[in-house]
């Protein structure tokens, strides 16, 4: 034979019907009595078992550094390589020759939290955020602004490290 | 009028106001039992957040659909559109007027009330809204006028899944009307007569009707799944392959009142089950027997317990079976409860004769105990023979036979 072919032994008296039913129905009873797993949002932000990832992509911040300054260089990659084109940046220098983002703006919604511009920054400055509340009252606050992207504290993601595929 | 016919009105129009609140407030309340139980049975929490413990939530849930909009498919069949959830909606509600709910109560008044002159009763006032002498039967009849509501639904739409939902639904309904119909010809043999209050008396004589009539009892809860459209007989409405079936062209209140249907009907088959089967408000024992105040207020109470369980009993099946495919469904309702049905007639006349006529046992207990000993030598044939796959086969194995039998047709 040149393939092998596997037979299956299909079960012949498997019809047992009313002891399956029975069988079900205790499994469902011993159900209702077993903890619950529901996370009860609002009240219990995270636990041990519903963590959100530390590779979580979600919305940006925008890291300082010691004198309260952006990281931005405003080299102009993060634009370039945004495929959403969600990044507004206009960038300026002082007397010194060192340029900074005059404007730096990113449309949340049209991002796609794909987190290149994180992974493309020469000076690890944008990044993408381990956070998921994002509502607003209006859509216009959805354009962060340099200022805004400097006052986000949440963690940052780890992104995919190819060198630790899983994390470990 | 007399004052006692005004004492009576009086009476009826109370006990109208009681169980009409009493349903409609007990099917908004079980729309959250069910969500409650389903959500236990899958180890979650379900609607906590309206209200202590989500007893809001019926409430939350009625606002929502008042003030939704109410959509009309353009094509739709304006009129039956409009009337199809009250055509479904109202036998639903009628049938809880004929249930018996409590021992009768013993009352003595006659007094006057301004310009509406005397108002008089004496004697044992049944608890029930009206005490309808055909029992049972009007409960068939009328339950089997549900299906014009759905079927309507369906066809009004002017949709393709909304019609097949309805023409499911009618075939459904219609064919398990039949074994339903068969299985309580066994309890019209028992007792010997169809009024609620008769059979509730006869059992309380003997033994609950579930022991000495225990096929009948499985095959009416079986049937009473399907009636109701419930799961794992819900086809009309399955919702992998129709969409929602006959209500999917419905909105805001007129969706709510196919609910409300569904959760009444559920309410009725439980409280015919309860009542045809487990001895209605009868608590066992002799306590109950002397009437009296006290004994109403329990026998209610524990005929509400016994409704309870059953409307668990039906939520519980819903959250552990899955759905008949549609053949399976016509096999199992023509092809194996009702000939069981009508096989369990012969076997029920036959062992009354036998037992009256032949043995001379008249007595309700004792004719009660020897048809119980029949029902087990009975029930467990039966259940074996389920067991063992003769009336229903699974695919796999009806496969096997198949390819056996073709194989036998090429050696051969």
């Amino acid at each position: 034979m040149a393939i092998g072919v596997k037979v299956m032994k299909r079960p012949e008296r498997q019809v047992s019907y009313v002891r399956a039913t029975l069988k079900g129905m205790a499994l469902t009873f011993k159900h209702m009595f077993e903890p619950k797993v529901t996370m009860q949002y609002p009240e219990q932000k995270s636990t041990t078992e519903w963590s959100i990832s530390q590779r979580w992509r979600g919305t940006h911040r925008m890291l300082t550094d010691e004198q309260g300054r952006s990281k931005c260089v405003a080299c102009g990659l993060c634009p370039q390589i945004c495929p959403a084109n969600c990044i507004k940046l206009v960038p300026g220098e002082d007397e010194q020759g060192n340029r900074y983002p005059l404007i730096y703006e990113i449309d949340e919604f049209r991002c796609v939290f794909c987190g290149y511009c994180q992974e493309v920054c020469p000076e690890e400055a944008i990044h993408v955020g381990v956070h998921f509340e994002n509502s607003e009252y209006s859509r216009g606050r959805f354009v962060y602004d340099l200022e805004r992207l400097h006052s986000q504290t949440h963690p940052v993601s780890t992104l995919w490290d190819p060198t630790d595929p899983r994390g470990e | 009028m007399t004052p006692e016919m005004k004492g009576f009105l009086l009476l009826s129009v109370l006990k109208m106001v009681f169980v009409f609140t009493f349903v409609m407030v007990g099917v908004a309340l079980l729309t959250l039992m069910e969500r409650k139980v389903s959500a236990w049975m899958q180890n979650r929490r379900g609607p906590n957040r309206v209200g202590w413990a989500g007893l809001l939530q019926p409430a939350a849930d009625g606002v929502k659909n008042i003030l939704k909009e109410e959509t009309y498919p353009a094509l739709a069949n304006r009129w039956l559109f409009v009337l199809a959830p009250a055509m479904s909606f109202i036998p639903a509600l009628l049938l809880s007027g004929v249930i018996p709910f409590a021992a009768p109560l013993p009352l003595d008044f006659d007094f006057t009330l301004g310009p509406l002159g005397r108002f008089a009763y004496h004697g044992l006032m049944p608890m029930v809204v009206a005490d309808v002498p055909i029992g049972f039967l009007f409960v068939l009849a009328i339950s089997s006028l549900g299906v014009y509501g759905i079927a309507l639904a369906g066809w009004s739409s002017n949709s393709k899944y909304a019609l097949l939902g309805g023409l499911r639904a009618s075939a459904q309904m219609v064919s398990y009307e039949v074994a339903m119909g068969l299985s309580l010809i066994p309890v019209l043999l028992m007792s010997g007569n169809v009024s609620f209050e008769a059979i509730i008396r006869d059992q309380q004589a003997g033994l609950w009707y579930v022991l000495p009539l225990f096929l009948s009892f499985f095959i009416f809860l079986i049937s009473g799944f399907a009636e109701t459209n419930r799961l794992p007989f819900d086809l009309p409405e399955a919702e992998s392959e129709l969409i929602a079936g006959y209500h999917t062209e419905y909105s805001a209140m007129k969706f709510s009142f196919f609910f409300i249907a569904e959760y009444a009907n559920v309410v009725t088959v439980c409280a015919m089950v309860t009542t045809l089967f487990f001895g209605g408000w009868d608590i066992p024992g002799r306590w109950d027997e002397q009437g009296g105040v006290l004994q109403t207020i329990a026998t209610g109470g524990f005929f509400f317990l016994k409704l309870m369980f059953w409307i668990f009993f039906v939520m519980w099946i819903r959250w552990t079976l899955p759905r008949f495919r549609y053949d399976q469904l016509m096999a199992l309702g023509w092809k194996v409860l009702m000939p069981l049905a009508l096989a369990y007639i012969m076997v029920i006349c036959t062992a009354i004769y036998g037992i009256e006529h032949l043995a001379g046992i008249t007595d309700p207990k004792p004719k009660a105990l020897a048809l119980f000993g029949v029902n087990v030598v009975v029930g467990l044939l039966v259940f074996g023979l389920l067991d063992s796959g003769v009336f229903i086969k699974g695919s796999s194995r009806r496969q096997t036979s198949e390819a056996r039998s073709g194989r036998a047709a090429v050696t051969g």
